[in-house]
């Protein structure tokens, strides 16, 4: 049994773990009867649902008839950067404030690329700032927290 | 006659003054959004919700609909002239659109566009005005039963005119389904799926999921293709067509129009289903037909006309029955919801100077957009000459400024940030993210509609099958499904639409 299609095969197992994950959770809610649906009977449907079509797109990559398709590679580089960066920010906004985050933001996402420039980056983030500033804190007047928490009373 | 009354009190609503400054404010932003690619109508709408509480809702509304249809506009611009759909509906412009664009022909290209969206928002407006009324009688013999049945109409119609693979993207709903399903129950208040975390009591925001997935995982897969971006903003000429091409476009633009008006007006239709509809008609239908692909300008032209025609008429659902058609007007919803209106059948009576304003404003609106667009595309582009490494951070910058708005807690982010791992392993996986976003929004609706219609029926299935109304709808969803298993069709769709790789 080859497995032709790497792709939807790792997409059919994808939706089966995911099914069953969903299905085996709503069976902890009750289910109650089509009459008087209780808080599990719709989650456990669909999840039973999802579980089967996991099951056909699996087998459907491994019919002689499925055209092959390899399992395109990761890059795992532009993946860790770009969510490292983001979550850098979260933890930052709350402990250091908007503008820390916002710079750090900036160049660690910007350093994924294999085009970083330090000088083209640093006027960058000053833009960024500056215009985020006025359009979102002054302008439209959303709450952020501004500075480190060390300098707020 | 009642209908003019309505229009000239619509007229003199959305001519105020301050009405019409929130209208050009919200088709500048829209365009602007439709132009900066990674963040979409639903960002912006989002982030900006918070400020339309001070707002009087009309404006409010006005704005929101401004960004809506300005971002369709903005689109197409950067879809020509980089090849990067602003938004998923110009993905199809794209594919003509900078084809002529390589030959010299962007000027023309821009023009069509422009064009065929205004025409085609002209018409659509007067078809919103015009038919919303009837559509709103047909709204109250809507009961549970056939909302269902056109929730499931519209899902279908998503996945069975979007590329890829049908079964797959059917799991890729059911999934968005169940996604929309954590959180509160609210029938009964149990916690579902939430793990006891508090800030999943409401449920995953639908910001951090459409974010997460279109805009972080789309920038980590342009990293990864470190691809130059070429761009022919220098060969921007004349922007006049000449005689043969009006000749060609305007058929293109009449039929886009059409189909766009209809799709527009289906839940699950939207611009982006009457876009890729529009492109198919116009294929099959041209003697040019080889010029497609390379250039041709009929497949700028229908499906330009066709998505602005939809955008239009998708607010026909949301204004007369109260179905979000697609997530920005389900956003939509919920700025009509923190003014306290109700969207729904009463609208039109109970506010009217609201409902007549708003269309009167859409006309108003595409007006405005065809004096931004065409004089201004020399501006635009100038923003799109930014090199791909300091724009993708600033796209980054907007998505988490936005998405920490919506609560103003960092969770969100954290959230986001896992939905665009969540996306990334999507598109290595072929599974396509969209339909999720669908399933996603009508997700509890479905649930609460199925378990009244049920509850109605006294756990009877068959009054989805025994109701009239609804039984025509499944039966349309179960064609849809044929028509798209039919193998001509199918390969047909696997040509045409060309998603990013």
């Amino acid at each position: 049994m080859k497995i032709r299609n790497q792709q939807d095969f790792a997409a059919g197992f994808m939706y089966i773990v995911v099914g069953l994950f969903f299905a085996s959770l709503a069976t902890g809610y009750q289910m109650g009867t089509a009459a008087k649906m209780g808080p599990g009977y719709f989650p456990f449907c669909l999840g039973m649902l999802l579980a089967a079509i996991g099951l056909v797109v699996l087998l459907s990559a491994i019919t002689k008839k499925a055209a092959e398709v390899k399992l395109k590679k990761w890059d795992l580089k532009s993946v860790i950067w770009i969510t490292g960066a983001v979550v850098l920010y979260g933890v930052l906004l709350t402990t250091m404030g908007f503008f820390v985050a916002l710079i750090t933001l900036v160049f660690v996402s910007a350093s994924a690329s294999h085009e970083f420039k330090w000088k083209g980056t640093i006027v960058n983030a000053l833009i960024l700032l500056i215009f985020t500033y006025l359009a979102f804190v002054v302008g439209l007047k959303l709450q952020f927290p501004l500075w480190p928490f060390f300098l707020n009373n | 006659m009642d209908l003019l009354n309505n229009l000239a009190l619509g007229f003199s609503t959305a001519l105020t003054f301050q009405n019409l400054i929130y209208c050009f404010l919200g088709c500048l932003l829209g365009t602007l959004i439709g132009i900066l690619p990674g963040l979409g109508p639903i960002a912006t709408i989002a982030m900006l919700l918070p400020a339309t509480y001070a707002l009087p809702p009309i404006a409010a509304l006005i704005m929101l609909a401004g960004i809506y249809y300005g971002a369709q506009y903005g689109g197409s611009t950067t879809a020509i002239l980089l090849n990067i759909p602003g938004e998923t509906s110009s993905v199809v412009t794209a594919i003509d659109g900078y084809q002529m664009a390589r030959r010299g022909r962007a000027g023309v290209a821009l023009f069509t566009a422009g064009m065929g969206s205004f025409f085609a928002g002209c018409v659509a407006t007067f078809i919103l005005a015009a038919f919303a009324a009837p559509l709103s009688q047909l709204a109250f013999k809507f009961g549970p039963a056939e909302y269902f049945s056109l929730m499931v109409l519209g899902l279908i119609g998503a996945v069975v005119l979007a590329s890829g693979s049908l079964i797959k993207a059917i799991g890729m709903i059911i999934l968005g389904l169940l996604m929309g399903l954590v959180g509160t129950d609210v029938n009964s208040g149990v916690s579902r799926y939430a793990f006891d975390v508090p800030e999943l009591s409401d449920g995953i925001g639908f910001v951090s999921i459409a974010m997460g997935v279109f805009g972080f995982a789309e920038i980590m897969m342009n990293l990864e293709q470190k691809e130059k971006r070429e761009s022919f903003l220098n060969k921007v000429t004349t922007l006049i067509p000449s005689w043969n091409d009006v000749k060609r476009m305007t058929p293109s633009i009449l039929r886009g129009t059409a189909i766009g008006s209809v799709l527009g007006i289906l839940p699950g239709g939207g611009a982006a289903l009457a876009a890729f509809g529009a492109y198919s008609v116009e294929k099959k239908t041209s003697k040019h037909s080889a010029e497609f692909g390379q250039g041709a300008i009929e497949g700028v032209a229908g499906p330009e006309s066709a998505n602005n025609a939809a955008a239009q008429t998708s607010f026909i659902p949301l204004l007369t029955l109260g179905i979000p058609p697609n997530a920005v007007m389900a956003l939509m919803v919920g700025a009509m919801t923190i003014h306290n209106i109700q969207p729904g059948p009463q609208v039109m009576t109970s506010n009217p100077a609201l409902f007549w304003g708003l269309i009167a404003s859409m006309w108003i609106g595409n007006l405005m957009l065809i004096l931004l667009n065409l004089p201004l595309i020399g501006m635009w582009v100038q923003i799109l000459k930014i090199p791909y490494r300091f724009l993708y951070p600033a796209i980054l910058v907007f998505c988490c400024i936005g998405v920490y708005t919506v609560n103003n807690t960092v969770f969100d982010v954290y959230i986001t940030a896992t939905f665009g791992i969540i996306g990334y392993l999507f598109f290595k996986l072929g599974c396509e993210p969209a339909p999720l976003l669908l399933g996603f929004v009508l997700g509890p609706m479905m649930e609460e509609n199925f378990r009244r219609a049920l509850l109605l029926s006294r756990g009877d299935f068959s009054t989805f099958i025994t109701r009239p109304l609804s039984l025509g709808l499944l039966v349309a969803a179960a064609l849809m499904v044929v028509i798209v298993a039919l193998p001509a069709i199918k390969q047909g769709r696997e040509k045409v639409f060309v998603e990013d790789q």
